[in-house]
């Protein structure tokens, strides 16, 4: 079970992103599609034929993999419902979120290599998002990481130093404004649009169809999920099963479960009563969080707690 | 045999591939490069028995009682050695096709081999001459080579090159002077002995003198002027060689002085090299980012790749001052190491933008493109160098931006507030400057290799020679093992810190830091760290991904079976015909982040519009936009600026007459009879 809790992100993530999405319909006074719809979207995306760009090279068809393969890997990295495993051992936060940006490194390049503007757009934008988003990410795991004493996540999740200093609040809300950023949500991107010159991620994957696009969208699913727990498992590790007892994993699903819908009811919430920021007011939400990120450790320095 | 002799041969390798060179025959000049090959492997077999720590040998030429020419190898040396092989190899093989078309061969030649063999002497001098004279040498060599295409722009590169370096060199020779005024003796091995004598007070000012001196070489900000200009003028394996290890004999200076000589120092020390360390590191990536010449953004990223040495550099000295020895020896590996790293990576970028510069005849992306149909292996070696350099898994700059990473965090451990708050502050610098280079790198091989050809030479540009494309093969198979294996180099390197002084610790260090080929543990077996586990293990990393892929494919197989694929033109919103000028250009790609820095970049730009009839009718719009480097503009220019208005003044006396000059001896004369005793 241990080696296999993987497996719970890979295969619920689809059904994450249909809960936000029932959630949001349920805010705006819809019915809403069913939260199994992505599992049909992806099956019908794996079905369908493909149209490729005869300007795209290998990096084109290489990307979808190594995307998945990177959100996979990442997801091997971070525990689920128990922080014992072996798989741990291999790499820390720091790779994991190094990992992620191996996929969005090809990511970029496949949407520079159809030779068109909307994919070079999309590049360039989720390039410069990334900037501003990842050194906040890694300043809030860093507060947490120094107050466990490792940058080891199973560590951290496993660590007894909860209980909410000033500190961990801050690095948390930090935290949050880098996840939706990182899932290109409302305010920073919106999921749901095509062919609009607002989107970031959508711009990327224009030329994708099919198989490949399936695959990617399963990837981002996969992400988002991951950084929902890696936020679970970095501030709020209540709960989070230390041993391999059925008993106590049964217990520590539950939680989850509990803990991964809440995130989900804040996502659809943050989604649905705040608008898109035009792109270049990006900055002053983004580094008002580094702010916060900042504060974070400097609290942490200077109350040791 | 003895170490010496394979000196010996090592250095009559290069020394006949130069003399060579010059014989006028012209089918020696073309296989004249097979000679610094074998040379750097029989220096590369020397390095690595000084490193593994058997074989010291001292030799030296005396010339006159204070005049002596001293070498001598130790591990620490012999690892800056083991770089220079490393690179001197795979250049010397890129250079029989490279240089093929090159106007003066022979010349070149001669110059190629004595700018390395100045390298290693720079590397193994022992005393205070040697250095001086191998450091000169170094510097004037390099000089010719990057002047060596001769047309303006180079001459001007080189003419500030030249300037810059004396500069240092002038700081180099005073810090000399100062530790041979304090301990009176000019051999390196007496000096570190004597060390313990020399004042605090002088102490500082030796440090301060050993940033700047070989700081400027190495191409720390504000002292970093010549490099983004030098390298690009330079011929591209001699940009790979400058970029990939002479800049690093700065970073060896600079260690042997502070570190080794003067044994680190008190906390500001390490602080103060933090600082440098992030400074250079976002500025030069910065920069990197928003320029358009291929080469000239590698020169930037190479000032952004120092940094990140001088962070895990400097982590060490404020561990150091600390107390804490064990948690210091970590810090400086992960400087060590990404040094190795980043002359691996950058000389294959170098060389794999060289080919393209010589197959697309510009260095301006924007006039690339789809180069990568074009050139494959280039392409897929300028991409594995990307990878590198961005620090993503499974290649080699990753392991050591971790290393980095997880010394500075580690700097809670430490008991001073400044470090707690300076170290993981350099963290969240790392993590910014690894962003930054992911955009850098993804602009750099989309905008050339990707996408459609946006110029005739880059639609006509052909493959390189197979023994360019070899120089490089070899470059990127050793990025991809150094990345996976990082046990190999973290042993090694663990007994290359041994020699330095204060770090005697070897064992200890290895209980702490516990690598092999699969795992790197930093573990808590002592005290010192608390309970500071962290792991990582590359070689798993990349079979769970080949798994997973595996994973993938066979689900796709069975879900997919027998759909087809249809190849047609890109998505063009319905208007036929999409062309090359539609794509995304290097500088739209910047464009956002130059909005958003706006602040460092200072933007200018300029709109011309020419009309028909006033407001409705336009004839002609010209756009044109730019940066302002504000270092050049601000500490630069003033400085010039003064030294030009001082010598407008003193030019008054320079009036050609030589009655006057005689005039001006008399009066002196006269002057110093009067308070001449």
């Amino acid at each position: 079970m241990e080696f296999m809790q993987f497996l719970i992100i890979i295969l619920f993530s689809p059904l994450v992103n249909g809960t936000i999405k029932k959630f949001k319909a349920g805010m705006q006074g819809r019915v809403g599609p069913s939260i199994v719809q992505p599992y049909y979207d992806l099956l019908k995306l794996f079905k369908k034929d493909m149209v490729i760009s005869n300007v795209t090279s290998w990096i084109f068809k290489v990307a979808p993999y190594v995307v998945f393969a990177s959100s996979v890997t990442a997801v091997m990295l971070v525990p689920v419902v128990t922080a014992e495993s072996s798989f741990f051992m291999m790499g820390d936060v720091i790779a994991l979120i190094y990992i992620l940006a191996l996929g969005r490194f090809f990511m970029a390049l496949a949407g520079l290599d159809a030779g068109t503007a909307f994919g070079g757009e999309g590049s360039s934008r989720e390039m410069t998002v990334t900037i501003l988003v990842e050194a906040m990410m890694m300043l809030s795991i860093f507060t947490a990481a120094i107050s466990a004493g490792s940058t080891n996540i199973a560590r951290i999740a496993a660590s007894d130093y909860i209980s909410y200093s000033p500190a961990h609040v801050l690095a948390l809300a930090a935290f949050i404004v880098a996840i939706i950023a990182e899932t290109g949500r409302i305010p920073v991107d919106n999921p749901d649009t095509h062919l609009e010159l607002t989107m970031i991620h959508e711009g990327m994957i224009l030329e994708y169809s099919g198989r490949y696009l399936a695959i990617i969208e399963w990837a981002q699913y996969i992400k988002q999920m991951l950084l929902f727990t890696i936020a679970i498992d970095v501030f709020l590790p209540f709960g989070i099963s230390m041993s391999n007892q059925p008993l106590h994993i049964i217990i520590s699903c539950g939680i989850y479960f509990v803990k991964i819908l809440f995130i989900t009811f804040l996502m659809a919430f943050a989604e649905s009563t705040r608008a898109k920021l035009r792109f270049f007011q990006l900055p002053s939400l983004l580094g008002g969080a580094f702010v916060l990120a900042l504060l974070s450790l400097l609290t942490y320095t200077i109350m040791g707690k | 045999m003895d170490p010496e002799s394979f000196l010996y041969i090592a250095v009559s390798f290069f020394i006949l591939g130069a003399v060579a060179s010059l014989l006028p025959l012209k089918k020696v000049k073309d296989y004249i490069y097979l000679l610094p090959v074998s040379g750097s492997v029989i220096f590369g077999i020397l390095s690595f028995s000084l490193v593994s720590g058997s074989n010291l040998n001292v030799f030296s030429f005396p010339i006159s009682s204070i005049f002596e020419f001293k070498f001598h190898g130790d591990s620490f040396s012999g690892f800056f050695a083991i770089l220079i092989s490393v690179l001197a190899f795979c250049v010397s093989i890129f250079s029989i096709g490279y240089t093929s078309s090159f106007t003066n061969k022979g010349l070149f030649g001669f110059l190629y081999n004595m700018f390395i063999l100045s390298m290693y002497a720079v590397i193994f001098s022992a005393n205070i001459i040697t250095f001086l004279i191998s450091w000169e040498t170094m510097s004037v060599l390099s000089y010719f080579l990057v002047t060596f295409e001769r047309d303006e722009k180079s001459s001007k590169a080189g003419l500030l090159y030249i300037v810059m370096t004396h500069i240092g060199t002038a700081f180099i020779i005073i810090l000399f002077l100062l530790l041979y005024g304090q301990t009176g003796s000019m051999d390196f091995a007496e000096i570190k002995k004597l060390s313990s004598q020399i004042p605090e007070n002088l102490r500082h000012l030796i440090f301060i003198f050993s940033i700047i001196g070989f700081g400027t070489k190495a191409g720390i900000i504000p002292l970093h002027t010549w490099l983004p200009k030098a390298h690009p003028a330079a011929p591209s394996n001699i940009s790979s060689l400058m970029s990939g290890v002479m800049i690093k004999t700065g970073i060896y200076g600079f260690i042997r002085i502070s570190i080794d000589m003067l044994g680190s120092g008190p906390e500001w020390w390490g602080v103060t090299i933090i600082i440098i360390g992030t400074i250079s590191s976002v500025l030069g990536v910065l920069y990197a980012l928003i320029v358009n010449d291929i080469k000239k953004l590698l020169a930037y990223s190479s000032i952004e790749n120092i940094g990140i040495i001088l962070l895990g550099v400097g982590a060490s000295m404020v561990f150091n001052a600390n107390g804490l020895y064990l948690l210091s020896g970590i810090a400086l590996i992960a400087g060590l190491y990404h040094a190795l790293n980043h002359s691996i990576f950058k000389g294959l970028l170098f060389m794999s933008a060289g080919s393209v510069v010589h197959a697309a005849h510009t260095k301006n992306m924007e006039n690339m493109g789809g180069l990568l149909k074009a050139m494959p292996y280039t392409g897929l070696f300028f991409l594995i160098g990307s990878v590198s350099i961005c620090a993503l898994p499974p290649f080699n700059g990753f392991v050591s931006e971790w290393l980095t990473y997880q010394s500075l965090l580690l700097g809670f451990q430490a008991d001073s507030v400044l470090a707690k708050i300076i170290t993981p502050l350099g963290g969240a610098a790392l993590a910014l400057t690894g962003a930054i280079a992911a955009a850098c790198f993804v602009k750099a091989f989309g905008i050339s290799f990707l996408g459609m050809p946006r110029s005739r030479q880059a639609e006509n540009a052909v493959e390189s020679t197979p023994s360019m494309t070899a120089g490089m093969a070899v470059l990127a198979v050793l990025c991809f093992l150094s990345g996976i294996f990082p046990g190999t180099v973290i042993n090694m390197l663990s007994s290359v810190i041994g020699s330095l002084s204060g770090y005697n610790t070897n064992n200890d260090l290895l209980s702490y830091l516990h690598a092999d080929n699969f795992f790197i543990f930093i573990s808590d077996s002592s005290k010192e760290i608390g309970n500071a586990i962290t792991s990582l293990s590359p070689v798993s990393i990349i079979l769970t991904m080949i798994v997973m892929l595996i994973a993938l494919l066979v689900f796709i197989r069975i879900v997919n079976r027998g759909r087809k694929i249809t190849y047609a033109d890109s998505w063009d919103c319905g208007i036929p015909s999409l062309t090359p000028r539609m794509q995304y250009t290097s500088t739209a790609f910047t464009k956002p982040i130059k909005i958003i820095f706006k602040r460092i970049y200072l933007p200018k730009r300029e709109i011309n519009i020419s009309y028909l009839v006033k407001p409705l009718f336009v004839k002609a719009m010209k756009y044109s936009g730019g940066i302002t480097p504000f270092i050049d503009k601000y500490i630069y220019d003033n400085v010039t600026g003064f030294i030009k208005r001082i010598a407008n003044k003193v030019r008054l006396m320079q009036s050609g007459s030589l009655h006057l000059y005689l005039g001006y001896i008399l009066i002196t004369l006269i002057i110093l009879l009067i308070f001449g005793d």
